[in-house]
């Protein structure tokens, strides 16, 4: 993280014994990996657990103190690999990553970390991105968890019980020799709230003198016998140790009263709305004080039999409330009382939706329904009718313009976009693949490109079946961003694209940061960093791998020359990949970096040029193609108040960073000449002035002795 | 109906001691701030003696898109209350969104409910990216929206916070937070809220400027600011020297023997055509625009189209044109406002210029023109040596006289080859309208009003020239027909509708499928 600053994070984390932390809940996690002995940490970027990466990469004084080694791991099977410190030494190590998506990547390390099983205690933190604003695939993390067999807690969303879940969690591995997933959602990861913090505590080991102390047990090394062993391990031992567990030390909790008719299992994630939900229909308090019977899972997998089996003893039915799809909790649930022989009658999806997050609405609804098939009489009267006519609202579905998100004011990857609209406009369309990144905005208006996301550093990856038998003919062009190019594409995009002598275009979008995910440093950043060896080249990466044809483009504001260039990769005749580098600093961050320095240079009496844009509203003509090829929120449309003018013309508003975009648009595109670049010189050297003022002179001669002989608008 | 009437009446239940969790939900556009005012709302409930939590879904860090913050307090008993981490349809308390549409995506989303909610939001507008990439004027009427607010919320505070909030210096947080304070809707005084922002360290004093103009306007103890379309439209000034005062005079009389109703409008063009050119322009304005009127009759709608498009028509966008503006005393002024240069501060000044071969030629003496349009050859050198982007530094003498020059042309104007082409064009365009108008003065109307399809320079002006002659086209099919007009100014909204042009293409082949 080269442009923000968590240095008042890191002081919570320094809060010990006696103090109450207030903050994030994924800061509390933070905290929380400290207070419990952690002994390495690792992981990878991404919603909603970057804010853990990101403070503990600032931490590195409290870290050295403690000798816990920190570091952002290449990609979550980096990460997951890393855990292999845990397998042989009795060391604590906890990895984070963006789920499902990290999961994914990480499942290989995964299954061979999971088979061999660990010593130490193992933790992987994963940011749950599903449901209303995820910005990923709609699967669930839990069939990693039972295939791979590695337990999983789902903790209730307050501060305190997700940092207890960090200390159970690393028990819960060591006594079942297992790695454990704690899943947290990203509402819980951005809960602000508060718990009672400890003091942060040394690893009785740390990963130093496991290195001066080596040691391995062929037990737990994943080649065959072993690998036998393995499996019959987790069934007999692991499992049962882990489910013994989960009993004694009641991770799992009962609320309500015992013993009544009809009950609710649920994960704990889930706890709050359901509360809420029977706070709405008159069955609980705020406080979660309830007559219903619930059995909340903080730990989803595995399950106990007997806990659930004692639950729904006597019941007359019971509604699992499992958030995602399949219903993996409720078939095994069903699965036990039906070999049981039992005739509880057993609700879930169904009563509640198959699919999608379990929101206050859907949860009202849902339990109203299970409620008014098998407990009526539980329900309010008032709750059962409605006593308030319906008021028709007003439907504005069909007028409100939807609001995706897009490209920052400035940023570097619109030219990039603009050169590939124009050279498509010139050659026809094409195929293009994208990636992860922010560059994906490309698919949104006013861009419209792009027809596949296959997975991070795999936008040429997803291109590769595109081979043309006519050499002449038409190739795809692929994006690919910096991230994802050290994430896997170098080898899977790349060094594929080369080894199978593709033809095809690969753009990688380099904006000198893991920008989408809030600009932290990754091999190619320029940037220098303590911790870190940065201002590694992509194009020698490349090169390394066999590239050919490649190009660097250090200014991605030259949208004519990034046409070009692109139109150059479209038709050569060279054979290979064209590989085009198209670099220019994320705008977010650059300003983040310059503007303060900018602010105190200026104070300080030297000389700073800040640029902007404007358009001459009298030049512009409304069309609005300049918009059709940018989409920056600084650049929209206002009304002349001219009666003669029927359209809007483009504005350019006080956010504007000067990037150059409009001219250079303009410019390439032969668009208009409205666009100008004012730059605002402060402190401008005497000579500087001097002139000005005798240019000004003469300009100002020139401009009155012409009004002075016709007819204009003064 | 996007809320549905729900048989199950769920309304919060309150404590043991009457405490109630408050539900406050925000929804802002990536990059308004959004997080400080959550914070801040935080901060205020907790130094009320109420607990608090709040929660967002941030997504990553790209601006831009629609986020929602959430925020739940309930006084302070002793005891954790389990709060919700997302706000649920039906039940949010105090709804406060940042912009317009977020405002109507609140109600659409069901977070506004009748005898509940607080709507408490601003009423300036971003335009999505959908609203600005249409040619002609894609922006979303807001009517609908502010109508839909007064039957969906209990009680609504909109103003334009965002104006408020630049008059004070600062950002909107500060009058949003201020706004939200002077609507009552949460039990705390005002002077906490200002202790908060106090606290927060910076701009502390223009957030209290926002913050204390949106609470009095909220409270109603203050005009709220007046919406852009409500101020009248600057009337540009027209500078007349002693010498033309005469001349001018005599057009200005010409424009008062017209109709009252194409009055205004015609004095609007004819200002703006001496303004272009020169007063004998003006002249030739005045004659197009008599010759229409004395066809019509009142209400004369086709005489005020005629008074609009034909200045426009008559006002084409040239190489002059461009550099006469950019060389104007009023232009350096109003960049200098519009950028804010200090007196210290030196302006330095870009253009951005791409002229062509067919520019070139066209800003030529006719024969010259034309003569040189036939040389492939130097057409060929021209594209290869000269075709590129210029910038041209008008700060500097130089650059300045490089368009001064050009803007010099003026006199010379009528002999150059663009316009020639330009009155050519007029010509045709305005004789069909006088031909159509003696038999059905509606369509001539649309006829006129098609010229607002010519626009832009270079491939974005040939767009629209071809946009303009396929709508014009149909004029014989339409002839004669009751519902001429309609379909005409049907055919216009088609084409100024998509930049492809695949809407004129289907409202072209239903015209033909029935006149055809």
């Amino acid at each position: 993280m080269a442009e923000r600053s968590f240095a008042k994070e890191v002081q919570k984390l320094k809060q010990g014994e006696g103090d109450t932390f207030t903050g994030e809940g994924i800061l509390a996690i933070t905290k929380a990996l400290l207070e419990n002995g952690v002994g390495y940490v690792g992981g990878y970027q991404g919603s909603p657990i970057s804010h853990l990466m990101d403070v503990l990469a600032d931490a590195e004084e409290i870290l050295s103190e403690l000798g816990v080694h920190f570091e952002a791991s290449a990609s979550e099977a980096t990460a997951t690999a890393m855990l292999a410190a845990s397998v042989h030494y009795p060391i604590r190590g906890a990895v984070t990553y963006k789920s499902v998506v990290g999961t994914n990547v990480a499942s290989d390390a995964l299954s061979n970390l999971a088979s061999g099983g660990v010593t130490g205690g193992a933790l992987i933190i994963v940011g749950e991105d599903y449901g209303e604003g995820s910005s990923i695939m709609q699967e669930r993390t839990y069939a990693f968890a039972m295939k791979s067999q590695v337990w999983m807690l789902d903790p209730r969303p307050n501060l305190p019980a997700i940092v207890k879940a960090v200390g159970d969690g690393f028990e819960l591995s060591e006594v079942s020799n297992t790695p454990v997933m704690l899943q947290v959602g990203i509402r819980s990861c951005h809960v602000h709230g508060h718990f009672e913090a400890r003091d942060n505590k040394r690893p009785p080991m740390t990963v130093s003198d496991a290195l001066e102390n080596p040691a391995r047990k062929l037990d737990r090394i994943v080649l065959p016998p072993a690998t036998y062993l393995h499996e019959e391990e987790k069934l007999t031992k692991r499992l049962p140790a882990a489910q013994k567990f989960v009993l004694d030390r009641a991770i799992n909790e009962r609320f309500g009263t015992p013993g009544s008719k009809v009950g609710l299992i649920l994960q704990g994630g889930t706890y709050n709305t359901v509360i809420r939900a029977l706070n709405r229909l008159g069955l609980a308090d705020l406080y979660g004080d309830t007559e219903m019977d619930m059995l909340v899972l903080n730990c989803v997998y595995p399950l106990v039999d007997s806990q659930i089996m004692a639950f729904c003893e006597g019941k007359d039915a019971v509604l699992i409330i499992e958030e995602g799809q399949p219903n993996y909790i409720e078939q095994q649930i069903a699965h036990m009382l039906y070999k049981a022989g039992k005739s509880v009658k057993l609700e879930g999806k169904g009563m509640l939706p198959m699919g999608g997050e379990y929101t206050g609405q859907v949860m009202v609804d849902g339990l109203g329904a299970f409620l008014s098939d098998y407990a009526a009489e539980m329900l309010p009267v008032a709750k059962l009718a409605a006593n308030e006519d319906p008021i028709a609202i007003p439907d504005l579905s069909k007028i409100l313009p939807a609001r995706p998100p897009g490209f920052c004011t400035g940023c570097p990857e619109r030219p990039i976009f603009a050169a590939t609209k124009l050279v498509e406009e010139e050659l026809g369309e094409h195929h293009i693949s994208s990636d992860i990144g922010c560059h994906l905005f490309s698919i949104m208006p006013p861009f419209d490109l792009g027809a596949t996301t296959m997975g991070y550093g795999l936008g040429p990856a997803s291109a590769a079946a595109f081979h043309n038998e006519n050499k002449k003919g038409r190739r795809s062009i692929s994006f690919v961003g910096d991230g994802g190019f050290w994430h896997n594409g170098l080898t899977s995009s790349v060094g594929n694209a080369v080894f199978n002598k593709s033809d095809n275009v690969i753009v990688i979008v380099d904006n000198f940061y893991s920008a989408a995910t809030g600009g932290q440093d990754i091999l190619s950043s320029r940037a220098t960093n303590k911790t870190k060896q940065t201002q590694n080249s992509i194009v020698e990466a490349c090169k390394g791998m066999g590239v050919k044809w490649i190009r660097q483009i250090d200014r991605t504001y030259d949208v004519t020359k990034l046409r070009d260039t692109l139109k150059e990769a479209l038709t050569t005749e060279e054979e290979g990949p064209k590989v085009i580098v198209a670099s220019s600093e994320c705008m977010l961050n650059k300003q983040r970096r310059v503007k303060p320095e900018l602010a105190k240079a200026a104070k300080d009496g030297k000389r700073v040029v800040r640029p902007r844009f404007g358009v001459d509203e009298d030049i512009c003509t409304g069309d609005h193609a300049c918009m059709r090829l940018s989409g920056c929120p600084s650049l929209s449309v206002k009304d002349t108040g001219d009666p003669l003018r029927d359209d809007p013309v483009a504005a350019i508003d006080q956010t504007c960073v000067g990037c150059g975009n409009c001219g250079e648009v303009a410019d390439a595109a032969v668009l208009c000449p409205s666009f100008f670049q004012a730059e605002i010189v402060s402190n401008p050297s005497a000579g500087e002035k001097r002139r000005a003022r005798r240019s000004q002179k003469i300009i100002s001669w020139l401009q009155s002795r012409r009004d002075a002989k016709r007819v204009a608008f003064a | 109906m996007t809320i549905q009437a729900n048989p199950i009446v769920a309304r919060r239940s309150p404590g043991p001691d009457g405490e109630k969790v408050i539900t406050l939900a925000a929804l802002a556009v990536g990059g308004q701030g959004g997080g400080v005012l959550t914070n801040w709302i935080v901060a205020v409930a907790e130094a009320n003696g109420y607990r608090a939590q709040s929660t967002s879904v941030a997504g990553v860090a790209q601006r831009t898109g629609a986020t929602i913050y959430y925020v739940e307090m309930c006084r302070d008993t002793g005891r954790a209350p389990v709060f919700s981490l997302s706000p649920s349809i039906g039940d949010v308390d105090i709804l406060i969104a940042s912009e317009l549409m977020e405002g109507g995506r609140a109600i659409m989303r069901g977070f506004v409910t009748p005898g509940r909610t607080t709507l408490i939001t601003s009423t300036h507008r971003i335009a999505a990216v959908s609203e600005k990439i249409n040619p002609g004027d894609g922006r979303v009427d807001g009517a609908d929206v502010v109508e839909a607010m007064g039957i969906a919320a209990d009680h609504v505070v909109a103003f334009d916070m965002e104006t408020v909030a630049k008059k004070a210096g600062s950002v909107i947080s500060s009058s949003l937070l201020g706004a939200l304070a002077g609507s009552g809707a949460l039990p705390f005084p005002r002077d906490s809220f200002e202790d908060v922002i106090r606290g927060s360290g910076r701009g502390v004093e223009a957030s209290l400027r926002a913050f204390g103009d949106a609470y009095e306007i909220a409270k109603g103890t203050k005009p709220a600011p007046r919406p852009e379309e409500a101020t009248a439209p600057v009337v540009p000034v027209l500078h007349v020297p002693q010498k033309l005062a005469a001349k001018w005079a005599a057009l200005e009389a010409r424009v008062a023997a017209l109709p009252d109703e194409v009055r205004d409008m015609t004095a609007l063009g004819l200002k703006k055509v001496v303004d272009y050119q020169d007063v004998a322009y003006g002249s030739d304005y005045l004659d197009m625009v008599e010759k229409m009127a004395a066809l019509d009759a009142a209400p004369f709608d086709l005489s005020v189209n005629a008074a609009k498009y034909c200045a426009r028509a008559l006002c084409y966008d040239d190489l002059l044109r461009v550099a006469d503006i950019k060389t104007r005393a009023s232009r350096f002024e109003r960049v200098k406002d519009e950028v804010v240069v200090k007196d210290d501060q030196v302006l330095m000044l870009t253009e951005y210029f791409h002229p062509r071969f067919e520019e070139f030629t066209t800003t030529l003496p006719k024969s010259m023109g034309k003569w040189l349009q036939r040389r492939k050859g130097i057409e060929a050198f021209y594209t290869k040596h000269f075709d590129k982007g210029r910038r041209i530094r008008t700060d500097s003498l130089r650059g300045f006289m490089m368009l001064w020059v050009v803007s010099s042309l003026r006199p010379i104007r009528r002999t150059l080859l663009r316009h020639e082409s330009e009155m050519a064009h007029v010509t045709a365009w305005f004789n069909t309208a006088i031909e159509v108008a003696k038999t059905d003065p509606a369509l001539a109307s649309e006829v006129l009003a098609n010229y607002r399809l010519i626009k832009g320079y270079s491939d974005t002006h040939a767009r629209g020239l071809s946009k303009f002659a396929r709508v014009m086209g149909a004029l014989d099919l339409l002839k004669g027909r009751d519902d001429a007009a309609d379909w005409m100014r049907r055919l216009r909204v088609a084409a100024l509708d998509d930049v492809k042009g695949d809407k004129l293409d289907g409202a072209l082949a239903t015209v033909k499928s029935f006149a055809g």
